[in-house]
């Protein structure tokens, strides 16, 4: 019940309500707690509901953090 | 699938084993529980346990709603649905969990009460709507992630001033929780359940931000890295407890800052604050009563509360005997503990709470780790 998948947002629905793609597979949600999310975007929902909007300059950070750990590792290796 | 997939890089895993590996080597054991039954599965499914050093255990936390829910509460709405004549609607997981004399909300349904699932709030509030002429409750489980949704449907509910809408409400908070875990912990000492820190959950805190458990951190001295789901998340997580641990910090840290940020989701808090009530104490199965721990509905909203309006009264009902869901649920016992989990005790016919919802620590060993774990001990030589 809690498990949940970034789904990007596909398009906006009246009552603020949007379909999501969540791994393929096409949903309606409700974005009503989450009302800054517009279409482009990958949210966290739970049980019909958007709670999160996921930021991508956050996730590149850490990204960039795992790309920086694998410079680090290749260098010792080498 | 973005923003999972790049999480998933095997290498970078076991470069973070590496780190890990060589991080823990300040004490003799390193005990972390990960609270959230997403993070049970997720670190089941990926076989994130046979990636860390000895030294390293995780221990499974209370976080999996339905593994929580006391039996008297589910008792409470099978005999709401059997008595009266109405629609109880839930989430799929509530269904199937066993209750007292043999009893289920699945098993109830089929005597004919009308039990009906439902994926989210709205879908019961819509039930209501579309039907006037028929007593809707919903009855709603979770902890923080669906409680916001629940306070949605109820103030909708108000709004349309629907007479025929109510919620049968049980929702539960995290914090407290690990207060209790901590505390209890504590007071055993160092050894048995005794945990060094806390893999935080990661969609609660979307909703009540991570600045929600900078109190127990610091009453308890615990370390809590708020994580997120994918298996570099949880390696990462695991290196900043360990690197806290071994410098004596006790902070609050987030490795999820794609999503969750200090301060949380503030119109999800502010819908709860404005439609629940803190509960004086609320009974979680296995920890017991917890004071503050879970929401009631305000008196303003009183007559959406199912409670109310039936004047549902509260009951004592104990677990299956041979189920070890409370040892469990408080980090002290592992699945495999249980006398029956795997024969008598399965997901398709489940004994106890644990091995119903994927989250459960059973139902997540059941599916990645049994066989995985018998295996290794068979080419260990031992018999099975
Ligand atoms: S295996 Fe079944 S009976 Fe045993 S602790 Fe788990 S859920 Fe309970």
């Amino acid at each position: 019940m809690c498990l949940a998948i970034p789904a990007l947002v596909v398009r906006e629905l009246e009552a603020e309500e949007a379909i999501i793609d969540a791994g393929g597979v096409e949903k309606r949600v409700s974005l009503a707690l989450v009302p800054e999310a517009a279409v482009g975007d990958y949210v966290i929902v739970h049980a019909g509901y958007a709670i999160s909007r996921l930021d991508p300059e956050e996730a590149l950070r850490t990204l960039a953090l795992f790309a920086e750990m694998q410079g680090d590792g290749q260098a010792a290796a080498a | 699938m973005k923003h999972a997939d790049e999480y998933r890089d095997p290498a970078l895993a076991l470069l973070l084993a590496d780190k890990i590996a060589r991080a823990a080597y300040a004490r003799p054991q390193y005990r972390l529980m990960e609270f959230c039954g997403g993070h049970t599965h997720a670190i089941s499914r990926y076989g994130i346990a046979d990636l860390l050093p000895a030294n390293v255990n995780m221990i499974h936390g209370p976080g999996c709603p339905v593994c929580v829910l006391p039996i008297g509460r589910i008792d409470n709405a099978i005999e709401l649905v059997l008595q009266h004549p109405l629609t109880l609607c839930t989430y799929a997981d509530t269904l199937r969990v066993p209750a007292s004399d043999r009893l289920s909300l699945m098993q109830a349904k089929a005597r004919g009460a009308d039990v009906r699932m439902v994926y989210s709030a709205a879908d019961a509030l819509r039930l209501a709507q579309e039907d006037p002429a028929r007593e809707i409750v919903f009855f709603a489980i979770g902890f923080e992630t669906t409680a916001p949704s629940t306070a949605l449907a109820i103030r909708a509910a108000d709004r349309l001033r629907l007479p025929n809408f109510s919620v049968f409400c049980n929702h539960v908070l995290t914090p407290p929780a690990m207060s209790a875990i901590l505390g209890s912990t504590q007071a055993q000492g160092s050894g048995g359940a005794g945990i060094d820190g806390v893999v935080g959950p990661g969609h609660v805190s979307c909703v009540i931000g991570s600045r929600a458990y900078e109190p127990v951190a610091e009453e308890y001295c615990r370390p809590v890295v708020i994580a997120g789901f994918e298996p570099l998340d949880l390696m990462q997580t695991v290196l900043m407890l360990i690197h806290q641990i071994n410098r004596n910090r006790h902070e609050v840290e987030n490795e999820y800052t794609r999503a969750v940020t200090r301060e949380g989701n503030a119109m999800a808090q502010e819908l709860m604050e404005e439609v629940f009530v803190l509960r004086d104490s609320f009974e979680w199965r296995g920890l017991g009563e917890i004071a503050d721990s879970a929401y009631g509905i305000r008196q303003k909203y009183a007559r959406f509360d199912a409670e109310r309006r039936y004047g549902i009264a509260r009951r004592r009902a104990s677990d299956n005997k041979a189920c070890e869901c409370g040892a469990i649920l408080r980090g002290e016992k592992k699945p495999a503990d249980c006398r029956v989990f795997g024969t008598a005790c399965t997901p398709d016919n489940p004994l106890g709470a644990c091995m119903v919802s994927s989250e459960g620590a059973c139902a997540a060993h059941y599916s990645y780790g049994r066989f995985r774990a018998s295996a290794a001990a068979q080419t260990a030589g031992l018999a099975l």
